[in-house]
């Protein structure tokens, strides 16, 4: 009761310090002082603290239990372990965006700190966009989606957490994922500072880059984590569906990645300013508009858990308002560069840096459409088709390929112009080895195509190429360790969707069945009865074509709290390959629906992208 | 030289690949269903869902297969029983092809935009 | 000049799907198609009591009115609309037929005991591909059929304004 009754005034407070901040900035434009004035500062430090407390206060009031918070009620229960009544304060709607509000206060904070060698409107201006937003999410969180809304009289239990989110990754993925997001607020913000302030220049691109980078750490393992979870949990052994909610997280990736290497060109090239700018503004723009589409409910998905449209309409305002903003903002301010022909030839990093842009936004064209389309065609013509993973596919492996093959030559090229000549015989030693490679690993499958064959190709010519460059001497790093990181992730994904077996079958205790090779045997089944949940448990002896004697012991829980049944799936993850067992309570009595699953360097994919983002830690530290 | 060595390999390769396998049944039907949305659940394709619907179109799959159906008829009745909203693979079709060529007019574009930025003097 | 007509077309196109965006919070979830009314029915079915194979063509002859109602005894819905149900019993401007839905035999016989009857002829659905053929989703659900076309659907139990409704459309 109290920390609820605290936590609703501390966020009220920091409402108001907010408006403080940003009618202080704006006066502080005007004043001829070459420094911030101070009282700006502990504004900051007292909404931070606010917001902070508040945000506290909440995950005190799920620990305790305090029922007459509405939220707690929703989403929380007493038997509920300690560890889930804490991730289970931003596992629901209001707690995870007033988790984004201090992400966001929080990355104001730093940057204030941290940039103070930097001119001082650029400052304030950014600190005035950055406390739009700020305002624009207290005053959603106040109005329809408050946290700390009381009931009364006092339920004397809640109502639980969706079991599905009971999981250690799901507990850490909104706040890694929402790091990412909200660092992409700070590059909107400066980049809007940096066009009026006519600052977008080599000092702005190196001070941002660092924010590029941050962002793009923590939406890769955002997004890498989100996987995870939906592998093991959602229990059908896929990692990627293609699923609505899934993509808004890609969408401001593909911005970002694209962000990282134009940055570059602007860094040592002073080119490509306005580009910078419109992919900057766009980050922010598509990682608000993944708020929106997955809080309204607009999108069928798995991960849709909350529907209103009045939570809808408001963030919908507010993101169009920040568009429309920047919009003007930008067309209002930018300049024409003058064109950079003179000194640049095809052969040259920075038409590499530029097509590596030109095919970011060729996939996030592919993934925006697919994702939004049926909203489209529905409100337009009445129709509603699904997209489903078979277009994203269609439309994005053949352009796979020159990106790969482009990618494999990139970092070898030479700012302004590369003679031709330069290329070496070594590289069609390369490209004849992965076809061949490939043909051959081809040859395995039933996948015949002459497309597969050089899709493979394209992919071991960029491992090889990225080995390679590893034998060069030259300073960077990062880049050879991310890109290495991707050419693995890229192998890896194509050989698991490809050589990826499984079998699904009904069985009752005690059955044995020998399906394409494989015998599978139904030893044993128990019950078990859990602090909040039920739980079967059932162990399979699996004997494969070679005869590797392997126990699984999936589980079927059923969760109590609201009631609900999940399955556990049992994996057992070497270098090589998951072998994934999975049971579904059929209603039939006694019967399981029972699927195993091979998946073929499962563990690579994930490594990878631990490596990728190792490549822009590294990078991030380097200087 | 080079340009007909090259050649020889891609032509080696395409003779390497050239044969069709005989997709069995099994995989045909876990491939239909895939390509088949559950409409009563929240995303799941009909291979995916364990629900009552689910099971029941996996069924009917299976039998229109053994009825010696198509593929394509198999879809094809899907949609006149539940309409496009069931296939997750949308058919290009008068509604559908501003999807399929929006990302290619917007790649063309693209490169012409650098084209013209870079090498038009 | 050409600054400004981009300007606008930029904000054009972005109120543009402000516009769908906002409409688009307002459309239902549940989808129902609009063009699938147009398909003749025909399927294969087993009579719940005398185990009777019938095709549909024997139970749609002439212009009556069918009624469709999908129904399983462990449907909790179910039991609410029955009542509605029994009120349409016994009329001669349509046939009611039930159609058992994945369902235990004893369990269903036990559910129309209890409840009482109000189909004229229950036909079963063991694994649910039936309901599949007449496009349904689960239980319950109710179709209006005329000439072997589907006129009306209703997914989800019935209620008094739907049996109005139903009664209207088949008197014509």
């Amino acid at each position: 009761m109290f920390y609820t009754q605290l936590g609703n005034y501390s966020l009220i407070f920091s409402f108001i310090f907010s408006l403080l901040i940003f009618y202080s900035c704006f006066k502080n434009i005007n004043n001829k002082t070459k420094q911030i004035e101070s009282n700006i500062f502990s504004f900051l430090s007292i909404q931070l603290l606010t917001i902070f407390l508040s945000f506290i206060c909440l995950v005190a009031s799920f620990v305790v239990s305090d029922f007459s918070n509405e939220t707690v009620y929703n989403n929380s229960h007493t038997t509920k372990s300690i560890f889930y009544k804490v991730s289970g304060s931003w596992g629901n709607h209001e707690g995870s965006l007033l988790l984004w509000l201090l992400v966001l206060v929080l990355f104001v904070f730093i940057f204030f700190l941290t940039s103070k060698k930097h001119p001082k409107n650029y400052r304030i201006f950014t600190i005035i966009f950055q406390q739009v937003i700020v305002i624009g999410f207290i005053f959603f969180l106040l109005t329809v989606s408050n946290p700390f809304n009381t009931l009364f009289p006092i339920p004397d239990e809640g109502l639980g957490l969706n079991p599905i989110l009971q999981d250690p990754a799901l507990a850490i993925h909104p706040p890694i994922l929402y790091l990412g997001y909200v660092g992409s607020s700070i590059i909107f913000s400066s980049s809007l500072a940096a066009l009026i302030e006519d600052y977008v220049n080599k000092n702005w691109a190196i001070h941002i880059k660092k924010w590029i980078i941050v962002s793009w750490i923590f939406l890769s393992l955002g997004i890498m984590v989100g996987s995870i979870w939906a592998y093991y949990e959602l229990g059908w052994g896929g990692f990627w569906f293609w699923d609505a909610v899934e993509n808004i997280s890609l969408m401001p990736w593909f911005c970002l990645t694209a962000l990282i290497h134009t940055i570059i060109v602007l860094e040592k090239k002073n080119h490509l300013k306005n580009w910078t700018l419109i992919l900057s503004i766009a980050t922010f723009t598509l990682s608000v508009s993944g708020t929106f589409l997955v809080r309204s409910g607009i999108l069928n998905s798995v991960h849709t858990f909350a529907n209103d449209p009045n939570r809808g309409i408001f963030i919908l305002l507010f993101l169009f308002i920040l568009i429309l903003l920047s919009i003007v903002i930008y067309f209002l301010f930018h300049k024409n560069e003058k064109p950079i022909i003179k000194d640049t030839f095809l052969l040259s990093k920075e038409t590499s840096l530029v097509v590596n842009n030109w095919f970011m936004m060729y996939f996030l064209s592919v993934v925006l459409i697919g994702t939004i389309y049926p909203i489209i065609l529905e409100v337009l013509t009445n129709n509603k088709v699904s997209i489903g993973p078979p277009f994203y596919h269609k439309l994005l492996s053949p352009f796979l390929i020159p990106f790969l093959i482009i990618m494999a030559f990139g970092p070898k090229l030479k700012w302004i112009k590369t003679k031709f000549s330069k290329i070496k015989l070594t590289n069609l030693f390369f490209l004849i080895i992965s076809l061949l490679i490939s043909s051959f690993i081809i040859s395995f499958t039933e996948m015949k195509y002459l497309f597969s064959t050089v899709l493979f190709g394209a992919s071991f010519f960029l491992l090889f190429k990225t080995i390679e460059e590893f034998f060069i001497k030259n300073y960077n790093f990062s880049q050879k360790i991310s890109h290495l990181a991707f050419s693995i992730f890229i192998l890896s994904i194509l050989i698991n969707g490809i050589f990826s077996t499984e079998f699904s079958t009904n069985m009752k205790f005690g059955d044995e069945k020998k399906i394409n090779d494989i015998y599978i045997k139904f030893t044993n089944l128990k019950t078990l009865n859990k602090e909040n949940y039920k739980t079967i448990i059932t162990s399979f002896q699996i004997k494969d074509e070679h005869g590797k004697i392997m126990n699984f012991n999936p589980e079927v829980r059923i969760y109590n709290q609201p009631e609900i049944l999940t399955s556990e799936a049992d994996i057992k993850s070497n270098i090589f390959s998951d072998n994934f067992l999975v049971v579904n309570l059929l209603k039939d009595d006694g019967y399981f629906n029972v699927r195993y699953q091979v998946k073929p360097f499962m563990l690579w994919i994930w490594l990878s992208v631990v490596l990728l983002t190792f490549g822009g830690i590294l990078s991030f530290f380097r200087r | 030289m080079k340009k007909k060595f090259i050649f020889l390999i891609i032509f080696f390769i395409a003779i390497f690949n050239y044969s069709f396998a005989i997709e069995n049944n099994t995989k045909l039907e876990n491939k239909i269903s895939k390509n088949l949305r559950c409409l009563v659940c929240q995303g799941q394709s009909i291979y995916d869902s364990n629900s009552d619907f689910a099971l029941s179109v996996k069924l009917i799959i299976k039998n229109k297969l053994k009825e010696g159906k198509s593929e394509k008829e198999i879809y094809e009745f899907f949609k006149s029983k539940y309409g496009e909203w069931i296939l997750f693979d949308p058919e290009i079709n008068k509604k559908t092809i501003f999807l399929w060529i929006f990302p290619i007019i917007l790649f063309v574009f693209g490169g012409y935009l650098i084209f013209r930025k870079f090498f038009i003097k | 000049m050409k600054k400004k007509k981009i300007f606008f077309s930029v904000i054009l196109s972005t109120l543009f799907i402000f516009f769908i965006l906002f409409k688009g919070l307002y459309n239902q979830n549940y989808y129902i198609p609009k063009n699938t009314t147009k398909n003749l029915i025909s399927f294969k079915a087993e009579d719940f009591f005398t185990k009777e194979k019938l095709t549909s063509d024997q139970f749609f002859l002439n212009n009556k009115y069918i009624i469709i109602n999908i129904w399983a005894s462990w449907c909790i819905p179910c039991l609410k609309e029955h009542k509605y149900l029994m009120s349409l019993r016994k009329n001669n401007n349509f046939k009611l037929i039930g159609l058992n839905y994945k369902d235990k035999e004893n369990n269903a016989k036990q559910f129309i005991k209890k409840n009482g009857n109000p189909y004229e002829l229950i036909l079963s659905d063991r694994n649910g591909t039936i309901s599949i053929e007449l496009g349904a989703f689960g239980v319950p659900e109710t179709f209006v059929i005329h000439e072997k076309k589907i006129i009306k659907k209703y997914i989800g139990p019935l209620d008094q304004q739907n049996i109005f409704e139903i009664l209207r459309i088949t008197k014509k």
